[in-house]
This record gives structure tokens, sequence and C-alpha cells, in this order.
């Protein structure tokens, strides 16, 4: 660890699946880009991966970089924790940046705390919001813990780089400006730092019943309240009814056997924003409310008025979902048809 | 087959409450668990020990009460259990702690796998598990959610990410952390329960795994918590609560007027 005076500019940790930049680095870029503003520094993007075609770096800079640092290696094409770490601590220590965040994804969850040891710097896992001290520059983080009961406020107040994880989907990238222009760096890196200790022998797709209830945009869950295995068929009954309507559930439905672990939402699952959350026989537990705290819209269905999912719902029902479900359906479907005419049965 | 397993332990988060004054935890009442997503650890290691044999050595770091933590995992199949417990560990942020969890694996010697739970439920980070990894300078892999096959130098597994699984093989010793869908965590049995009392633990403090000291504790991290808020929860939008069918199909009227105006269908 150098002087913090040596340190400067904010940096984001771009992902990229073959080749093209995911989602979520976009995101990144509008926070990165309102810390790199308040710091009067530059913002900049560092993506490893293959194949790394020009047009889509230059993406980076219109969501909001002023500067890319591509490094491009067949070892990098896919995610592996040995040459992802040992590249971008070689870059942090030839160019030093003050701030490093990455998403906290599979992939920024993995690399950012081998990065953070091995640079000897402090890191603060999936933040919510990121602030600039004004008097002192640190990068104020603020992330939820104990089962989101707290928010915590997490500096790092002697280190640099200051290093973040931060939500997937907590935030909306920016428009995109097609005029922004900004330097793209190809750098290259030794041999010795793209060794591997791990194969990557194959990939199994999620199958596509599954989707990635991250990445969608409506999302039907089920809790408890559905009491029996074949009761909550009834969501994915419902979620058919919408366009790209994906499943969800809470921890109490994935641990009774209903359904599968890669569709729980909450501090133990996955955390999502979808544009609208419908939670059916959903108390919301803290652990859950944590997982849909960005959710752009909430509707909630309980027979419980005191259930807590209601404090966060913006429409709610209190009534027996079984009654509920039906006549949901039945509207839906009408609107449906409707909608398509053509399609008829 | 010698397997590590870090271990923490952790408040019982799902019944906790806040004092709404403080907004701090109120402590009294919550029993200490070990961190139920490390009960998946200790199962995957208990399962590679009985395919092909071993030794499983939990290890934690904690108050001196986190012994219990250790006997829990020795009661359900661990063989022995290691407390790390200092005045000097007291306030570590997650790279301190896998410091100095990493230097008590390395006074512990050979060993061929080491296997933590996805993350703990109280600090929620998932950083320790990769942070000793790199201090040990082994290869890792996190949200394992398959174990497939172990060899003599080699092991295969799953890693569960964002859109499908990883299929991939590391060099032994290596480290993973393993996500729920891995296993089903047995339950202690009453023979091992019996056993876990007569295990003697051991305690280490910073001499035992020759720590260096400015590495430790609050004073050792680089990370400070300046401010603990309670969060605000906000939104409570229109709540109908029907009495009877005709009030029924006026809420499920409004439910779908909600999705109208908000473009949702």
């Amino acid at each position: 660890m150098g002087t913090k005076v040596m340190y400067q500019n904010v940096w984001i940790l771009g992902e990229q699946e073959v080749g093209t930049v995911r989602q979520v680095s976009f995101e990144l870029l509008k926070r990165g880009r309102a810390l790199a503003d308040k710091r009067e520094s530059q913002l900049v993007a560092v993506v490893m991966g293959d194949h790394l075609a020009e047009n889509e770096l230059q993406r980076l800079i219109h969501y909001g970089a002023d500067c890319v640092i591509a490094v491009e290696r067949p070892e990098l094409r896919h995610f592996l924790p040995e040459p992802y770490t040992s590249v971008l601590t070689v870059l942090i220590r030839k160019y030093r940046p003050e701030i490093l965040i990455a998403s906290a994804t599979t992939t920024g969850r993995t690399v950012a705390p081998a990065v953070a040891v091995v640079c000897h710097t402090g890191l603060t896992a999936d933040c919510t919001e990121l602030d600039i001290e004004p008097e002192t520059g640190n990068l104020i983080q603020t992330r939820p813990a104990i089962g989101g009961n707290i928010l915590a406020t997490i500096k790092t107040p002697a280190h640099r780089p200051q290093m973040a994880t931060v939500r997937p989907h907590s935030n909306k990238p920016l428009e995109p400006d097609e005029s922004r222009r900004g330097e793209i760096i190809r750098e290259t890196v030794n041999a010795t730092n793209l060794q591997s200790r791990i194969k990557r022998l194959g990939f199994r797709e999620n199958s596509e019943a599954v989707g990635n209830i991250q990445d969608a945009e409506i999302i039907i869950a089920g809790g408890k309240g559905f009491k029996k295995d074949e009761n909550f068929r009834m969501v994915r009954q419902l979620a058919e009814l919408f366009p790209d309507g994906a499943i969800g559930a809470t921890r109490d439905a994935v641990d009774r056997g209903w359904i599968s672990y890669n569709h729980q939402i909450g501090l133990s699952g996955k955390t999502v924003s979808p544009r609208f959350y419908l939670a059916i026989g959903i108390s919301g537990s803290v652990q859950h409310l944590a997982g849909i705290k960005t959710a752009e819209n909430i509707a909630a269905i309980n027979n419980d008025p005191e259930a807590q999912i209601f404090q966060v719902a913006d429409y709610g029902i209190v009534a027996d979902l079984f009654e509920v479900l039906p006549l949901i359906k039945e509207r839906l479907a009408t609107l449906n048809l409707k909608q398509e005419p053509e399609v008829s049965e | 087959m010698k397997i590590i397993v870090p271990i923490k332990q952790v408040p019982e988060t799902s019944n906790v409450k806040m004092d709404p004054e403080t907004g701090t935890m109120i402590r009294e009442g919550v029993e200490p668990i070990v961190n139920p997503l490390d009960l998946y650890a200790i199962e995957a290691a208990i399962r590679l020990k009985e395919h092909a044999g071993g030794e499983i050595i939990a290890l934690t770091m904690g108050p001196p009460s986190a012994r219990k933590a250790l006997t829990e995992a020795i009661a359900m199949g661990c063989d022995d259990g290691i407390l790390l417990s200092n005045k000097k560990f007291a306030g570590a942020d997650t790279w301190s702690t896998s410091y100095v969890l990493s230097q008590a694996i390395k006074k512990i010697g050979r060993y061929d796998l080491i296997l933590c739970g996805e993350r703990a439920t109280d600090g929620d980070t998932g950083q320790v598990g990769p942070g000793i990894a790199a201090w040990l300078d082994i290869p890792f892999m996190t949200y394992i959610s398959k174990i497939m096959e172990v060899a003599e130098n080699e092991i295969r597994c799953e890693r569960m990410v964002e859109t499908g699984y990883e299929i991939l093989a590391a060099e032994l010793p290596c480290l993973l952390t393993v996500v729920k869908e891995v296993n089903f965590p047995r339950l202690p049995t009453l023979r091992g329960k019996l056993r876990s009392r007569a295990v003697e633990l051991q305690t280490w403090g910073p001499v035992d795994i020759d720590a260096q000291p400015d590495f430790l504790g609050l004073k050792g991290s680089p990370t400070r918590v300046v401010k603990i808020t309670k969060p605000q929860v906000a939104r409570r939008g229109k709540i109908a609560a029907p009495k009877d069918e005709g009030e029924l199909v006026t809420a499920v009227d409004g439910l779908i007027e909600f999705l109208k105006q908000k473009e949702i269908v």
C-alpha cells in the first residue's frame, strides 16, 4: 500500500460474456460516474475477456466511462478466479485507482475479496449506496447486514484502493450517449498472470423454464401460504399469464422442496429488482424483504392483515389466496385474449 | 483426505429484534447458532470423508463461547475442532479474519481441501472464503452447487452462476465455498453429541499461529464501521381488505387497474 496521494480515479470492474458487456457493468458505470464527478476524477472501466471488440468497448464510454482498460487473452474468455485476480492486481499496482467497484455477482464477489487480500485493502460487500465524504474524499459505503435489520456505513480510511461490490440491479444505467468520446487502452500481461489451477470443463445453461430471475421484469412469487406442493403450481400458472413472467419463491417454499433453490429470493437467495413483484402467501420476513427492496412495484396477497409484506406493498389484498388467484387469473386471461385476438383455443 | 471447515457462530437472525431507539440488535434471548450456510460445508465434508476416508477439522474464530459451534460441528461428524480466541482478534473485518484463519490453517499443516459456507448470515459478505484462499495462494471456487468427483489430485464440481452451471476441475489442495443446493445437512446424532463432549478442543491465540500483530482485530482491519442505522421501510400503498365476495371482486379489479396504470399488463 502506498500513500493515499498516489492513488487517483474511480474504476469499475466490467463484466463480459462471450465478448458482450453485461448489463451490470452499465449499472456500475452510473454509480462510478457520480463518484468520479464528486472527486473530479476520471471514470475507468476495466474489462477482461477474449475478443473484446472496439465497438463493444465503446459502449462503456457511451454509458459514462472516460477510459476503458481492456485485457484480451484466450485465458480470460471465461471467469476463472486466479487469472482474474492476478490480472486485476497487476493493473491496480500499475495505475493505482483510488476506488474500485465491482458488481456483487458471482464473478465480482469472488474476485474482489481475493484482490483485496493481495492488495492489502478494505472491501465492503453488497453495497446499496455509495457516496463521497466531502472533507476527506473517502468512499462512504452503505450496506444492509444482520438479515437486513441494520444498515451499516463503512469506510476504508487508510488503505487504497477503496473497494466495494454493489448489488446487481440496485440501480438503472444512465441513458447511453453515443457522442461521448474516451480512450481505450489495450493492456498486456505476462503469461504467469494467466495461469490457472482450475480448468473450466463445460457449462450447463439454465433451462428456459428457470430463466434468470435476477433479470426478470415481472416476478410472481409464492411462499408457505400455498400450504402444499401441488398448490404451488398456481404460481407458475399465474406467471405464464404475464409477458416473460418469472417465478420466485421464499426460503420456506424452497426448503419444503416445492421449487428449486435458484428461484429463492431474499438474503439467502437472490436480490431482484423487477418492474413488478407479486408476493402471494408470503409473510415478508426481513430476509425476504431485503431481496425485493429495489423492485419498482410490489403487490401482495396474504390473509394476515399484519403480514410484514403489506408494509412494502404498493397494492395489497388481505384475503385467502385460494379465493383471489382464480379471479386474477380469469381477469388476466380475458385481458390477454383482448390484446392478442389471433390466439384462440 | 484431510478437510478443514472454517465456520462461524452467528445470532439466529431470522428472529432478530432490533431496538428501535438505538438501532442495535437486542441480544437477550438470541440463541447463537452455527451459521446455517456453514452446515452445508460441514455436510459436504462428512460425505467426502464417508466416501474416501480421512479427517475433518472444524475451525472458528470468536469469543470463548464460540466453542459451542465447534462442539456442534463435531456432533454432526467432524473429528476435531480448533478455536481461535483472543482479545487481539476482536473487531476483525473480513481481511483480518481471513488472515487469522489462513495462519491457523498453515499451522495445521498438510490438508487437501478447505470447505466453507457461501457466507455467514450475519455479516453476509461471502468474503472470508476467497480471502483465505488468497492468503494461502491455493486455487478456489465459489458458489459450488455439486461436488461431482474427487480423485487423487483433483476435484470436479459444478458452480452455480447467474446463467447456469459451470463445470470445473481444480487441483488439490483447494478451497470451495458451497451453496445450499449442494446437499441436505444431517442432524447431529446422539452418538455424535456424546463424542463431541469427549473431544478436547484446542484454543489458539496470535502466538500459536505466528500472526503479525498489526494484522489483527479492529486495528488490523482496513475497513471501519462508522454508523449503524435502521433501514426505513417506506412505501405502504393501498391495502384492500375485502369482507365479502363483492368486495373481493372490487379488490381484484383494483389490482388489475394498478397493473394497467403501471403499464405492466
